[in-house]
């Protein structure tokens, strides 16, 4: 069976540098699959490139991107928009944001429903306070009648992984989700996307710097460093036994509180660098066809 | 003797959200009697959530707030209730490292103005010449080549910044830097750099580091204080804490820390958890 998401041999240049390498990436339906890396590494260019809100002056030059049989790398803003928040959704890192500050939580949850799913305005309403109810915030009727800023961080961004959900996308890009919000909070919200995803099918790729949340949420990883895949894997596999030495380097340097402080250690100079001559390396490559 | 003591520390600020349009404000308080000693060189974590009171900790001991209560004495001084005239000739003592050096290394001012400020500030140079030697000493020290000496702000990535920062706290030898979620912004290996440096440099000086992150804190500090609504609810030895920790929220904090490696049942008590505060 071919993978809800297949994004093959992918080179993007942002004003003509190259930002991604060669990526070749799959995410099974019904799959959760971890992209790892720092800033820098590409990792939201990955997310971007599939929602195809890549900055004016990206531009993809080499691979494709096939969602659900289709290539997608060149759709044109007509035949993406139908996509969009209906087929695969975003559930953004910053929930500050990512709400229209001046817009109560209702219409930027109707607004979704009536577009993609054709509801009236009445039955949008009613369907809205069911999918806040299914985020468990609690008297979703108040919250609906709220601005942004009246709600905490932990409740906004419940409030946009129900906008993410309302559609029943088969494909949710999840960048960053947890990374603003407090531990105890960033483990509810986990567990919600989980549980969420596990009902309803839905196929993750979940985009993070934390190997901990990593290994709490995917079952299949891949990490990212100069815009190359370094390794890709079934967690299990990933975790008991990483194959790139960058991934290794990148355990050994995640500080760990139940850890002594000798065992971490920062990712070495040397490393970095043969890292990004590997990736000059393939820029100068000859002409891929 | 502690070089920093505080005790029944409280800080109580006007609760502007509930005050009435006529009518005095209520006070919240945001500190209760908190309790710290801070010996020469040792180095302490404060963490907790946000609004626990952690940062607000730091900025009274800084003296940037003025407690509502207690005591707190710094090199054997009651610096709780000084006015800013005598609390200046010693603010060279303690120097602060900001969360976000984007925002607290001025601009307009290149690198080597900016490390030489507090120098000239407290006449610890003569002139603009001998602080810009001073610069240079102090860029070493944070291991950044010479040639940032006259580069902006804005031409350093966040990593180099947060080093311009800690080299700003270092300039005048302080006896204690409070460092405030200095690392947040960071990524794991700029972070991992940035924390050798300090666990290098940290012998000089006394450090409070107040971070949300406890394995961050594991790796830097000797002691750890947990804050949760503005009381400390436990402190002790890093590795004490964290191996068995006794207070309930202490074990809260630490099970929602998604730790590197597979845990398949995390998740699930993680819900059962949440189950149980909503209920």
């Amino acid at each position: 069976m071919s993978a809800l998401l297949e994004i093959r041999d992918l080179d993007v240049e942002v004003s003509g540098q190259p930002v991604l390498r060669g990526v070749s990436l799959k995410v099974e339906a019904g799959r959760v699959r971890g992209l790892v890396g720092e800033s820098g590494a590409g990792k939201t260019m990955v997310g971007r490139t599939l929602l195809g809100i890549m900055p004016g002056n990206a531009r993809i030059t080499a691979g494709s991107v096939t969602f659900d049989r289709r290539d997608i790398t060149r759709l044109d803003e007509r035949e993406r928009r139908p996509l969009l928040g209906k087929e695969i959704a975003l559930i953004p890192q910053n929930p500050m944001t990512a709400l229209n500050p001046v817009e109560r939580i209702e219409p930027q949850i109707t607004d979704v429903l009536r577009l993609h799913l054709h509801m009236s305005r009445a039955a949008a309403s009613q369907r809205a306070v069911e999918v806040l109810r299914q985020v468990r915030l609690r008297d979703p009727r108040r919250v609906l009648r709220q601005y942004p800023h009246e709600l905490s961080g932990g409740m906004r961004q419940r409030v946009l992984i129900a906008i993410a959900f309302a559609c029943g996308p088969k494909l949710i890009i999840a960048d960053e989700p947890t990374t603003a919000l407090d531990v105890t909070v960033q483990r509810h919200i986990l567990g919600l996307i989980k549980e969420l995803q596990t009902k309803f099918g839905t196929a993750i790729l979940f985009i993070t710097h934390d190997l901990g949340v990593v290994s709490k949420i995917c079952d299949d990883v891949s990490v990212i460093h100069s815009g190359r895949i370094l390794e890709s894997g079934v967690a299990t596999d990933v975790f008991a036994r990483p194959q790139h030495e960058y991934t290794r380097a990148l355990f050994a340097a995640t500080p760990r509180y139940d850890r002594p402080a000798e065992l971490h250690k920062p990712i070495s100079d040397d490393l970095t660098r043969r890292l990004w001559e590997e990736a000059y390396a393939y820029d100068a490559a000859p002409v891929r066809l | 003797m502690p070089l920093l003591s505080a005790s029944k520390l409280s800080l109580s600020l006007p609760d502007r959200a509930s005050q009435k349009l006529l009518g005095a404000a209520t006070t919240v308080d945001i500190l209760k009697d908190v309790d710290l000693d801070l010996e020469p060189g040792e180095s302490v974590g404060i963490v907790g959530e946000s609004g626990s009171g952690k940062t607000s900790l730091g900025r009274t001991l800084l003296r940037l707030y003025e407690p509502t209560g207690g005591r707190l004495m710094f090199d054997d001084r009651d610096i709780a209730h000084l006015h800013e005239d005598q609390l200046r000739p010693m603010r060279d003592k303690i120097q602060m490292i900001f969360q976000d050096p984007q925002s607290s290394l001025n601009p307009r001012h290149r690198i080597e103005d900016i490390l030489a400020q507090p120098l000239l500030a407290f006449a610890r140079v003569a002139n603009r010449q001998e602080g810009r030697r001073a610069a240079a000493a102090l860029l070493e020290r944070v291991h950044l080549p010479l040639n940032f000496a006259r580069r902006y702000p804005h031409e350093l990535s966040g990593g180099q910044r947060q080093r311009v920062g800690i080299a700003r706290a270092l300039a005048l030898e302080p006896k204690l830097i409070v460092a405030d979620e200095i690392l947040s912004g960071l990524d794991v290996s700029t972070q991992a750099q940035i924390l050798v440096l300090l666990r290098e440099l940290k012998a000089g000086s006394a450090l409070i580091f107040i971070s949300h992150d406890l394995s961050v804190v594991r790796v830097l500090c000797d002691r750890v204080l947990v804050m949760h609504r503005g009381t400390v609810v436990e402190t002790g030895s890093c590795e004490e804490v964290f191996a068995r920790p006794r207070h309930e929220y202490t074990k809260a904090l630490l099970s929602a820390i998604p730790l590197p490696e597979l845990d398949p049942g995390w998740i699930a008590r993680g819900a059962a958890l949440e189950e149980l505060s909503s209920a």
